[in-house]
């Protein structure tokens, strides 16, 4: 059943013809509040209109009193496909192997044997999971980045309890952040951990310097 | 030649394994044609609209193995309408009425019910092998039907089908009898299995080289399973999650020391790193590992555990494994073979872990290197001409650059020259699957170099009609071209129309193609199905909508809309050469013209 429904949402989203190109512009360009074109209503339809902005956006958009972003739907939207995934059959993955890798996903999930969430280091090309059930507490879940992922850093502890990853190569000092269900992005270590794991989205390791906005939001 | 008996001639013939060998000798003369059908024991249908099934079971009465393949490849991006067709049905109850000898059969992207099953079950009293990849259509109770019947049963090989699970049951219906399986793979099933019936099934098959089991087999069935099957070759575990005790995962190191034999693993549900050094002791032995299922680990289990495969030649993994994770099968596997690396997460285009550093650690680590499926975030020309030079030994080459035209990420060019340099180097290839920005050139050198090329994939590339032209005319062992989003028309589609009679199919979407080109092509090619399909079919929708009104008007508007669309562009065109003429079981979404 599930297969059939995802099967006909994606191609009605494709309405055929649309050349990729067009769609992607659409859906990244747009200006908030500006009427989307009529070809790019389907695609954007399940994802909330924010999905697009970069991060600096997607801050000033929930410090606004907007009604989308507190709902847990525009939350959870915003885990939905970038609009550039919306191409039908591209990138060419059998669609079995995409149901499957879901299926592990959403097990995982409603069982609560793990949780994992991406992990964004500014400056680096790519994205890492963790798996944050593995982890009992905060000192775990920063040694484990530091371990697992970025072997140069170092972790360094402040007197307010607040912690920082040190590139001990070239000095950058990286905060570590997260996005929380309604989409703020907070510092790590100011709930509890349970309550952290709950809520916790994706993590974001952020350059020192740019993380100083942050921090008064955060600390509210 | 006349001189020789007929059995003399037909015990000649049964040196010629290769179908192109025997197809070859039927047609030296009426008496070889007649030795050549009575003594075909296996027949391979690479489209089943290419010929009627009637005629190949009339033809061929002595086959035993039978192989159908149905949709067109591009159905498992989900580019072919579901109910397009590729149904088993008439391929069954014609060998059903004609064949009951039949003891193999193999399907690719069919249609099956559970009544072609059941009938499959009870029409052929040898039956011995089931093959089914990606197809879609029937249930466990069809299983049930197979297992229960086919008393001689040594091969179940469900792959990756979309089967609907109607409880644990079906596994129970193996009578005790059945004792010949070699081979059972019913990864594929959701549902939880009876893991009583799989142990007995197991303890009661002595021959059983290939278990793979699906994610609802526990460590400890495991266990019990490995303990009876020491012969084992290839194993698909079950789930493998941190679930389980320590002394479960024990239990399951021992067991699996025990199997000597086993080469190749797969599996890895839900796998928790606590349980990867529990498979250490195996590294060694292994040549096969496929742990694209396994989200669940990461960089650093996935390279403890490749790094001990030293014998390894085959594997699949997910870029979780990352650049720096290559680097380690390239140090590590020296005779690796094959490789595929799938995306862990393809809904967030430019996420993916893996670049061009990981191909090129992983071409000059491993010179052996023949067969690559590589889903990344970025390429250079610069390293897809050092992996072309590094390894010349490339059969299938198929490299999905996850952005649609993205360019040389150094030069910000297109990667004409690198995949030029892929055809250049790599006079074998036979199977090419590019992305990235591309231009005609890059066509140029494929239709130039690419000389022993059966299956071309093509997306978002291309300038004009001449890239297409180039291909058609410079590919002289061409079988199968698919494209998608690509400026191609009607005068690249009609450029060399003899070339369909050599192919086995064309497929272009979302393309430049018209309705009055695929006419063309359809009238001047007889021999062709010409198929056209255009989404959610707004045209039979209107034909509903104009039933109330009078003849006259309805044939009007018809004739409107066909001067109207005659020019429009064709979503979706799938060509072949047929036998048969237009098929009978098309949806309305789909014209033979």
């Amino acid at each position: 059943m599930s297969v059939e429904t995802e099967r006909s949402s994606t191609e009605s989203s494709a309405a055929s013809g649309l050349d990729f190109e067009d769609t992607a512009l659409t859906l990244t360009l747009r200006l908030p509040g500006s009427a989307p074109a009529p070809a790019a209503v389907a695609a954007s339809l399940s994802s909330s209109s924010s999905s697009a902005f970069p991060d600096a956006d997607r801050k000033r958009a929930s410090s606004d009193a907007n009604p989308d972003r507190s709902s847990p739907l525009a939350a959870s939207s915003d885990a939905a496909p970038a609009p550039k995934a919306r191409v039908v059959g591209w990138p060419p993955v059998r669609s079995y192997r995409k149901n499957a890798l879901a299926d592990v996903a959403g097990s995982s999930k409603a069982n609560q044997a793990a949780k994992f969430v991406k992990v964004a280091v500014d400056g680096a090309p790519y994205l890492r999971k963790v798996d944050l059930q593995a982890y009992a507490g905060y000192d775990q879940l920063l040694r484990a980045l530091q371990d697992k992922f970025f072997s140069h850093f170092t972790i360094r502890k402040f007197a307010d309890d607040e912690r920082k990853l040190v590139d001990a190569v070239n000095g950058t000092e990286y905060v570590p952040t997260y996005e929380d269900k309604d989409g703020d992005w907070m510092l790590v270590g100011d709930v509890p951990w349970k309550m952290f794991v709950e809520t916790c989205q994706r993590l974001r390791l952020m350059k020192g310097s740019e993380a100083v906005n942050l921090a008064p939001r955060a600390a509210r | 030649m006349t001189y020789f008996p007929e059995e003399v001639v037909e015990h000649i013939f049964s040196f010629l394994p290769s179908h192109s060998d025997r197809n070859t000798v039927s047609l030296v003369c009426k008496v070889w044609y007649e030795v050549e059908r009575l003594s075909r024991r296996a027949v391979f249908v690479g489209n089943c609209y290419a010929v009627r099934p009637e005629r190949v079971v009339l033809r061929f009465p002595n086959v035993k193995a039978l192989t159908v393949k149905g949709k067109p490849h591009f159905a498992d991006f989900n580019l072919v309408p579901p109910d397009w067709g590729g149904y088993a049905g008439p391929w069954i109850e014609a060998a059903a009425r004609s064949c009951v000898g039949l003891e193999e059969l193999r399907m690719k992207r069919m249609v099956v019910s559970d009544e072609n099953l059941e009938l499959l079950a009870r029409s052929f009293p040898r039956f011995k092998v089931l093959v089914l990849i990606s197809c879609e259509g029937f249930s466990t109770d069809g299983l049930a039907a197979v297992a229960s019947h086919c008393k001689l049963l040594r091969e179940l090989d469900l792959q990756e089908n979309d089967v609907e699970d109607r409880g644990p049951r079906w596994l129970s219906f193996f009578p005790d009898s059945c004792t010949s399986l070699v081979s059972l793979n019913f990864a594929c099933i959701k549902g939880e299995v009876n893991s009583g019936a799989l142990e007995r099934l197991v303890a009661r098959s002595p021959n059983l080289r290939s278990l793979r089991l699906n994610r609802s087999v526990s460590v400890d069935t495991l266990s019990k399973i490995l303990a009876r099957t020491p012969n084992l070759e290839d194993l698909g575990t079950g789930n493998l999650t941190d679930e389980f005790q320590a002394e479960s995962y024990a239990r399951l190191t021992s067991a699996l020391e025990k199997c000597k034999m086993l080469r190749s693993l797969s599996g890895f549900w839900d796998a928790s790193p606590i349980c990867v050094p529990y498979i250490y002791p195996l590294c060694h032995q292994l040549t096969g590992l496929n742990l694209s299922y396994t989200p669940t680990l990461d960089y650093s289990d996935l390279t403890k555990m490749v790094s001990r495969c030293v014998k390894l030649q085959r594997l699949w993994v997910l870029d979780c494994i990352s650049d720096k994770g290559l680097q380690v099968v390239a140090s590590s596997c020296k005779d690796l073979q094959e490789l595929r690396v799938f995306p862990s997460d393809f809904y967030v285009a430019g996420a993916s872990a893996v670049t061009e550093e990981g191909l090129v650690a992983i071409s000059s680590g491993c010179p052996k290197l023949s067969s690559l499926l590589y889903f990344c975030h970025q390429m250079t020309n610069e390293a897809l001409i050092t992996v072309a030079k590094n390894c010349p030994n490339f059969i299938r080459f198929r490299l999905c650059i996850l952005e649609p035209k993205k360019p040389d990420a150094m030069t910000g060019q297109p990667l004409d020259e690198g995949f030029g340099a892929i055809v250049r180097e790599c006079k074998g290839l036979r199977r090419l699957s590019m992305s990235g920005l591309l231009t005609d050139r890059v066509f140029m050198y494929i239709g130039k170099y690419a000389k022993y090329l059966e299956m071309l994939s093509i997306a978002f590339a291309g300038d004009s009609d001449k890239g297409m032209m180039d291909v058609m005319n410079g590919c002289k062992n061409l079988r199968k071209l698919e494209i998608r989003d690509s400026p191609f028309g009607d005068v690249a589609l009609l450029g060399n129309v003899a070339k369909y009679e050599t192919m086995r199919s064309l497929w272009m979407s979302s393309c430049d193609v018209t309705l009055k080109g695929c006419q063309v092509l359809a009238s001047k090619m007889p021999m062709l199905n010409v198929e056209i399909m255009n989404e959610l079919d707004g045209s039979s929708e209107m034909e509903e909508n104009h039933t109330d009104i009078s003849k006259v008007d309805k044939l009007h508007v018809s004739e409107m809309e066909e001067n109207h669309t005659d020019l429009s562009k064709v979503d979706k065109l799938y060509v072949y050469r047929t036998t048969a003429g237009a098929r009978d079981d098309a949806p309305n979404f789909v014209k033979i013209l």
